[in-house]
Parts: C-alpha cells; structure tokens; sequence
C-alpha cells in the first residue's frame, strides 16, 4: 500500500512539474513585480525614514501611528468619496452603453468596442491635457457658452472637485464598459425570450433576467475602476490643480518629495490591504450572485 | 493597475535594496592624484534632462579623451535616492541643488574639491563662493542660480505687485486667477517672507502662522502648480503667480506682457551645483569635467537656452545684450541675488514642511 501510494503521489508530482515550464514564467512575473515589492514594502513600513530618503535600520511603528492622524485619515476617506463617485457615475454611464453595444448587430458590436478602446491608444497625460483645454476658463467650453450667451463670465470648472471625478470617469470609463459587455453579451438569449413569451414587459424582463445575470459584470467593472481611481495621482495634480489630495499623491508626495520612504510604505501597505479586501469581497459577492445564493425576488 | 502603480514605487525601493546588498565594500576615498592620466579614466554624470548641451559628452570626450555617459534625474530626490541607496551609484559627478549639496556632504558623500585642478574657478562672481550652504565651495561648484517671485501679467493687473502680499491676499480682480508653487519649501515661502520670517525657518509657532495665512490664501488660488503655471499667465487663465525666475523666461518667451519681479520682502536663493562624489574612482576626470563646464562658451548654454542665470561672470558677459532686455531678470546683479535668503537643507525638520503642504492642498 505505502509503495502504491507513493508512486501515486510522484505521479501526481510529475504531473504538476509537467506545468512547471508554462507556469514558471508566469509565477516567476507575479513574483517579481506583486510578491517582492509588497515584501519589500512591508519591511520599509516598519523602519526610520532615512535623511537622504531611504530608510534608516531601527524598528519603529510610528509609521503606523501616524497614519491614524486625522489629515491623513480625511486623504483616506475623500480617496474614497471621490473614486467611489467616479465608479457611480462610470456604472451609470457604462451600463447603457455595454448594454446598447451588446445588442448591436456583430459588425458594428466590434467597431464599437475598438472606440471603446481607442482612447488607449493616446498616451494618457496627453489626453488629460485635452481635457484641461476644455475646462479651463478660457477653454472651449467655456468660450462656447459665452458664445452662445447662456454665461457672461467663464465658470470655474477646472482645478474643482467634480473636475477631478470627471477625468477619472473619462479615464476609467472603458474599463467598466468591457466587463459589463463581456458578461451581457454572454447572455442566454433564451433567457429573455422565455421571459417575454410568459408576458413580461421589457422592463421587468430588463429587471428580472438581464440585470442580474450582469451583475458579476457590473462589480469587476466597479473594482477595475474603483481600484486604479483610488491609485491615481495625476488627475488630481493636473485637473484638480494640486487643491485636492488623494490617497495616491500622499504616497508618490512620501517618496519623490518629502523623502519620507516608511510612511509612504505604510500608506501603500494600507492602501493596498484595503484594495485586496475588495477584491475578495467582489469574489465572493460575484460567486453568490452567479450560484443564486441571494435572495432574488423572482416570484414577486 | 493601482496594483501596478504601488509597485512600480516599490520597485525603486527594491532596486535601492538590491543595490545596497549588491555592493557592501567600503569605497576606497583615494586622494586626488594631479598627475593622474585622465585619459584613462571615464565618468558618469548624473544632470537633469535637458539642462546641458546636447553633444557636452562629445565635446569634452574631443577635449580631454575622458568618455562620458550622462544620466539623467528629473528631480533631486530621484539623484538622491540613486546616491543614498547605500555602495557605490557608479555616478562621478552628480547635479544636485545647493541644499541637497549641503545634505550629502554632510553625509560624507561628496569629495573635496581641488580648486587647482579647477582653474576655471576665476570666471565665477565673488558672491558664487559665499554661499551659506557651502562657504567657500568647497565641495560643489554653482551651475544655475536664480530667485523666486512673481510672474506676472502686466497688461492684465491693475496695479504691479511689488509684495508677497498681493500674491497671499488678491485683490478682488485678481483672486481666482493666481497660483502657488505645489513644492512644500516653495509653497511656504511667500508667507513666511511676508510675515518677516526666515525661509529656513525651523520655528513652529512661525510655521503655524504660515498654515493660517495659506489657510486663507488657499480658496483664492486658481491652483498650486510647478510646472504649467507660465503656460496659464499666457492664455490669462492666471494673472499673477508665484515663479521661479527661470520659468517665468518660458513665459514672457510666448508674451512679452508676463513680467518678473522680487516682492519687497524678499526671496530665496536657489543654487543648482555640481559635485563629486566620494566614490568615484575617476575623481581627477571630475575635477576637469567640472573645470570644463565653467568655460564660459559651455556654462553660457544654459543662460542661452534654458534662460537661467549662470554665476559665471566670463559667461554672463559673454551673453547676447538682446537677451539681457528681453529677458530683464536675467540681467539681475549677483548682488542683488546675493542679497536674499539662500535655502537650506533642514533636515529631520524638512518633514515638518512636507505635513504642512499635506495639510495644506487636503484642505
């Protein structure tokens, strides 16, 4: 039995190493760009910050005290307000938009989706410069509305709050709309036809059957854009004209200005173990949604 | 991708790790050898893009048979993290500001300059070598120096601003339409000259007056911006803005209605040097090197096409007259730079300031 079993088990090991080759550069990637850096950036978070940046070797958990100060905890939090209104607002644009992508004809379905993406194709500092052209006072939307008599005086739009979400929602958009897609388009058809031969009205076939079946889509949507938001520091920096702070520009502030390399270890480490916790929870809400472990009121 | 984005900074901590595991060995701190063939040698130097001729690693290769390759650095913290990283950054030279000079010798990082391996010394103004973070420049030579003040449009001000005040406290017209600089050290600067302090202050009750008069000065800017402020005095979406002297050029260079001026109070003095650093196995080279960019046809470059001052009097003569009125700040005197603040390195209490900006733009 022991003989038998153990050949079992070599068997089983040959088996995994056979995918070692076509994993190997794979893990290899994870461990390298994910696994190092946040090693790395957990052992910084417990250390001095050194003078000349770097850190300095002596234990310490002040990084972590200091995080719990009210000015950073409000970078938090706004972090949050603002990349969560920019998810809203994506999903409230992006839904129409996938679902009206979805049921296109497949010629046009995919000219679609390469305009989706076309905005990738132009570096994205570039276009985040398009879009101080047209805020700005003297942009072109506020020259039109002059033009056309609607304002006397250009209205401060750029270097605002709502600015800063605007970008991100204009940054972002894409990735809510191709999951949202990606999961509509895969839609049993069948479904809905069922649905309406039963007599439901459009709406509750909408309601009852297409909302949500895409509801898994509509989370990763929501995460692939709350995430990177959360992250970003250039939106804030170029459309909100440095007035307003995010989470991302304290931590790029700790590194590339203050010299400060633990805190800004802390704060990522924080930031990251929020976004992880995400991620496991849109996992598990998207697995209780497609098994139907919710309660779905599909009788009312 | 905000993944991605956490990495990537810690991927530069990771590099800085490896670097130090890498190279654990003392540098050997050789002394200076004049008699050392330089032709044997070569160097690497670490400047910030854009801010030296094209073809200077050509011409001084041509010159003196030393080949050097040129790294660039968009921002002192990036050179110092590839100097402080621990063992040796394999940089000769490095391109740092005054008080980053000052920071790293006091480090014990940066080599005592052979001032008779340097003759070129000469061409700088007196006032060059009086400076507070390094007296007597013995461990960096200045390349660019300059202020900072207003920018400003005239034809759109109703009265030119002669304070820091006019900046801190816009007239109605003029509020909604000025920036700040976003720098912590700079962003802090016209509120503490305007309320009589020192720019180097380490004084909390002083830095918390700061707070509140930027407190104040915040609802009425248009933004806090480094890099674009000049572009926005061009098309008039700001009137008046807080600028380094240098970066104002690049917008009276677009409309020659934007002016310069230092308010009444005062300003800093900012210094970019070159230094030599400790490590470095080709010291001699360095020394030419340096020796060679205070040529006056070479360190007049920068004055030329990046339109800062350059403390070199062989090169600020050497200059085309025309530049000096299209440009007047470039015709300021070394005395009259001399007569502000020179910034220096704070330290531990640099951090103090860092919060302060926090505090500031997260209002």
């Amino acid at each position: 039995m022991p003989a038998l079993r153990s050949a079992a088990s070599g068997a089983a090991w040959r088996r995994r190493l056979a995918g070692l080759p076509i994993l190997g550069p794979g893990v290899l990637f994870l461990f390298v760009l994910a696994v190092l850096p946040v090693a790395l950036v957990t052992v910084y978070a417990f250390f001095e910050r050194g003078r000349f940046g770097g850190v300095e070797y002596n234990f310490t958990l002040d990084n972590f005290v200091r995080l719990a100060d009210p000015l950073y905890l409000g970078v938090v939090l706004k972090s949050i307000l603002i990349a969560g209104a920019a998810t809203g607002i994506a999903l409230l644009i992006g839904y129409p938009a996938a679902l009206f992508i979805s049921r296109l004809p497949k010629r046009w379905r995919t000219l679609a989706l390469i305009a989706v993406l076309l905005p990738f194709w132009t570096n994205f500092l570039i276009r985040t410069y398009a879009w101080i052209l047209l805020l700005n006072n003297a942009g072109w939307i506020n020259q039109g509305l002059q033009a056309l008599g609607i304002t006397t005086e250009p209205v401060a739009m750029l270097y605002t709050e709502p600015a800063v979400v605007v970008g991100l929602v204009y940054m972002y958009l894409p990735l809510m709309i191709l999951p949202l897609y990606a999961s509509l388009s895969s839609q049993d058809a069948q479904l809905t036809e069922a649905a309406t031969n039963l007599g439901s009205s459009p709406f509750r076939v909408f309601r009852t059957v297409t909302l949500p079946l895409s509801a898994p889509g509509a989370l990763t949507g929501c995460i692939f854009v709350f995430v990177p938001a959360m992250g970003n520091f250039i939106i804030p920096e170029l459309i909100g004209g440095g007035k307003t702070v995010l989470i991302g520009n304290l931590i790029r502030d700790q590194f590339l200005k203050a010299r400060d390399w633990p805190f800004g270890a802390a704060l990522a480490l924080v930031m990251t173990a929020f976004l992880v916790l995400l991620l496991v929870l849109q996992q598990r809400a998207s697995r209780a949604v497609s098994e139907g472990k919710t309660p779905r009121k599909a009788d009312a | 991708m905000s993944f991605q984005r956490v990495s990537r900074t810690a991927a530069v901590a990771a590099t800085a790790v490896l670097a130090l595991s890498a190279c654990g060995g003392g540098s050997g701190s050789a002394d200076l050898d004049p008699d050392a063939d330089i032709s044997e040698q070569k160097l690497v130097v670490g400047i910030w893009a854009d801010y030296y001729p094209e073809d200077l690693a050509e011409t001084f290769e041509a010159e003196t048979g030393v080949p050097v390759q040129i790294v660039h650095h968009a921002t002192n913290e990036e050179i110092m993290a590839k100097l402080t990283a621990g063992g040796d950054s394999g940089i000769d030279v490095a391109f740092v500001s005054g008080q980053y000079a000052q920071a790293l010798n006091e480090g014990g990082m940066l080599q005592e300059l052979d001032h008779s391996l340097i003759p070129n010394i000469e061409n700088l103004y007196p006032e060059a070598m009086e400076m507070a973070y390094d007296d007597g420049n013995t461990f960096s030579l200045p390349y660019a120096w300059g202020t900072t003040g207003l920018c400003y449009r005239s034809d759109l001000l109703p009265a030119e601003p002669t304070s820091w005040t006019d900046l801190l406290e816009p007239a109605a017209g003029v509020a909604g339409k000025t920036t700040m600089l976003s720098t912590e050290r700079w962003m802090a600067l016209p509120a503490l000259k305007a309320l009589g302090y020192s720019v180097n202050s380490e004084n909390p009750d002083e830095l918390a007056a700061v707070k509140e008069q930027l407190t104040t000065t915040k609802p009425t800017l248009l933004s806090f911006d480094d890099t674009t402020f000049y572009s926005k005095l061009v098309t008039g979406e700001a009137v008046l803005t807080e600028a380094w002297d240098g970066w104002c050029n690049y917008g009276i260079a677009e409309d020659p209605n934007i002016k310069f001026t230092v308010p009444e109070e005062g300003s800093d003095l900012w210094v970019d040097t070159m230094t030599v650093l400790k490590s470095s196995q080709n010291k001699e080279a360095a020394m030419a090197f340096l020796n060679y960019v205070l040529e006056p046809e070479i360190h007049s470059w920068a004055a030329e096409n990046i339109l800062y001052k350059v403390p070199n009097q062989a090169a600020m003569e050497a200059l085309d007259p025309e530049l000096l009125v299209t440009y007047p700040n470039l015709a300021m005197t070394p005395a009259e730079l001399a007569k502000q603040e020179v910034i220096v390195d704070l330290g531990d209490y640099s951090t103090e300031y860092t919060r302060l900006a926090t505090e500031i733009s997260a209002k």
